[in-house]
């Protein structure tokens, strides 16, 4: 890979975050109904206190002016102050987004792993019974949106019998060792990951099989059974090693997309994350921290994508630019 | 095309399964005399389970879950077909404009697509929905404003293969116009496959819909499934362990995406006997 086709990655890169973060300020100022003219020009306000707000949220300049500080603000970490926890965004923010992660790894890991597992065993046997119950599940699964899978685990594990802590990420009160904490966590840790990965795996299998099944019928693997190899040491080495590439950009805009999918199961399962803390916000019309979140979740997008598409040209020597 | 439908197993499961549905939702209320927003009239009557005067039981207001199912139906279908109307219109005419044009109009609408095909999808959903106000209208325009880039890759790339053939050429060297073109020859062989993507479109729409509903952000007045759904988790059915009321639009939500995604798949499938091996 050049250096010069890696820095025209990078400045397009630097583009689509500048442009992302002004569609930000496009969404939460200028838009008509946005909560900062809102909130200035609401009529509990006298006269006094609405300049001075005014002049806090700087809407006495002119928009441009608006604009220029909001790209100051943002290149010096500023967020701006959340209206319901009265702190800094990156405070709240940056609490949330462990757990956030913490969630989404487990429950990335274990997706991949289990959904390629089941396209791979659908696709060797095309056409058969397996191929068509695993491909008729995986569609099922699909179909279910994140927060019902998740009200079903819950009724499975936590109301019908109770396995599982259903909410939060620890027990309060717990007075064990750290051990006892982490796998406190980890039982809390348990329904919500479980509940990504049903939904998610099924995406994973569907896109693994169908690539598999193509590469299959090519020619090469055709000469390796002729060859006399064996259809496991086939289906393993060969075929997979050349599907897996969709897999693995799938697998990258996964997770770019799953720090702002996981919002539904956060707020069934009451994980505090970032997930959550979007609900929250939205509820109580938090708008810095809304504002905040989306910021993070749309970079988190784009930060992945372009990892993605570096991963796609080093695995891929025919999609290789020079 | 239709044939190549019934045909193919999954694609016939899917067509009798949105026979069902559909028949439920848009006769049901007629057939079934219950009164959707009709209360208990005592606590006693709060989440109740399956009985024979509620037959999929009462939510935690008394209501019968099965009305309010056969209801809500209507309008989680409402929103996404609205949606995905939006969602099509839109991602077609880039889709084409950008595929024809080839050139700086091809490469401005490729980036804004790009843009769009970024944005995290939920979270903007979201506050697009938390700005704008909990409006069907809304609903549907949010979601399908954000639908759309899908649509527009896959029409522009249909149309850069489709403006080479011999007919499309013939015409421009006879001096046709541009939009007679499009809208002549084009458009009708890129057809088939908007459709396959529609139905695809529709599905996604309609678990959008829901979403946005459970998380409270849905028309309050109309109640969906998906508010139905909200409904129930925040009134507690769980720790009650009021099945009735989770399950019933829950599993209409299923059935109803599940039945649009075989359609969808199979229509793909019938579009593309370009994939070898696979069915």
């Amino acid at each position: 890979m050049s250096v010069r086709y890696l820095a025209r990655k990078m400045i397009t890169l630097a583009i689509t975050l500048y442009v992302t973060v002004s569609f930000n300020f496009l969404l939460f100022h200028v838009l008509p109904g946005n909560p900062v003219q809102l909130l200035a020009r609401s009529g509990h306000f006298d006269a006094a206190a609405r300049t001075q707000l005014i002049k806090l949220f700087g809407l006495n300049h002119s928009l441009l002016v608006q604009y220029f500080t909001y790209l100051n603000d943002m290149a010096h970490g500023h967020l701006g102050f959340s209206y319901i926890y009265r702190e800094p965004v990156t405070t709240v923010l940056g609490s949330a987004v462990g757990n956030t992660v913490l969630l989404v790894g487990t429950a990335t890991v274990i997706t991949v792993i289990v959904g390629v597992w089941f396209g791979v065993v659908a696709a060797a046997r095309a056409n058969s019974l397996t191929d068509a119950s695993i491909t008729v599940t995986s569609l099922s699964l699909w179909s279910m949106p994140d927060f019902f899978t998740g009200m079903i685990l819950i009724f499975i594990f936590g109301v019908w019998s109770h396995v599982f802590p259903v909410s939060g990420i620890e027990s309060p009160g717990l007075t064990t060792g750290t051990f006892g904490h982490v796998f406190d966590i980890g039982r809390h840790l348990i329904l919500p990951a479980l509940t990504l990965t049903l939904v998610n795996a099924a995406e994973f299998s569907l896109i693994t099989r169908n690539t598999l099944v193509d590469v299959l019928v090519e020619d090469y693997i055709v000469t390796a059974r002729a060859k006399g190899l064996r259809r496991h040491v086939i289906i393993w080495r060969h075929a997979v090693r050349n599907a897996l590439l969709p897999v693995v950009t799938a697998t990258a805009l996964y997770v770019g997309m799953i720090l702002g999918g996981a919002i539904q199961v956060e707020t069934v399962f009451s994980w505090p994350g970032l997930g959550l803390l979007t609900y929250n916000a939205v509820e109580q019309r938090d708008y810095p921290v809304l504002e905040g979140s989306f910021l993070l979740f749309a970079i988190a997008v784009i930060a992945t994508n372009f990892f993605a598409d570096l991963l796609y040209q080093a695995l891929d020597a025919r999609v290789r630019e020079t | 095309m239709w044939r190549g439908v019934w045909t193919d197993h999954m694609g016939r499961t899917g067509v009798i399964m949105l026979g069902f549905v559909l028949f439920i939702i848009l006769i049901g209320p007629l057939i079934f005399p219950f009164n959707a927003s009709a209360f208990g009239s005592s606590a006693s009557s709060i989440l109740q389970g399956p009985s024979r005067a509620h037959w999929m039981g009462t939510t935690e207001l008394g209501q019968d879950v099965f009305r309010q199912f056969l209801v809500g139906g209507r309008i989680s279908l409402y929103v996404g077909v609205s949606a995905t109307v939006i969602a099509i219109l839109l991602g077609t005419g880039i889709g084409l404009v950008a595929g024809y044009y080839v050139g700086w109009r091809d490469t401005i609408l490729m980036r804004v697509t790009d843009f769009f095909l970024v944005l995290p999808t939920l979270p903007l959903i979201i506050v697009l929905a938390a700005l704008f106000g909990q409006s069907i209208v809304v609903t549907s325009l949010v979601i399908g404003l954000t639908s759309w880039p899908q649509t527009a890759r896959i029409i522009r790339s249909q149309v850069l293969s489709l403006r080479e053939r011999p007919l499309v050429l013939r015409a421009r060297s006879l001096g046709a116009r541009d939009v007679r073109i499009m809208g002549l020859h084009i458009l009708p062989n890129v057809a088939p496959l908007i459709f396959a993507n529609l139905v695809l479109v529709l599905s996604g729409s309609i678990l959008a819909q829901a979403a946005l509903a459970f998380l409270g952000l849905g028309d309050p007045v109309q109640a969906s499934w998906g508010t139905m759904l909200h409904n129930a988790f925040n009134s507690g059915a769980m720790s009650e362990g009021a099945w009735w009321y989770v399950l019933t639009p829950g599993i209409g939500i299923v059935v109803m995406v599940l039945a649009f995604s075989l359609v969808g798949h199979a229509l793909d499938r019938v579009m593309n006997p370009l994939r070898r091996g696979a069915r």
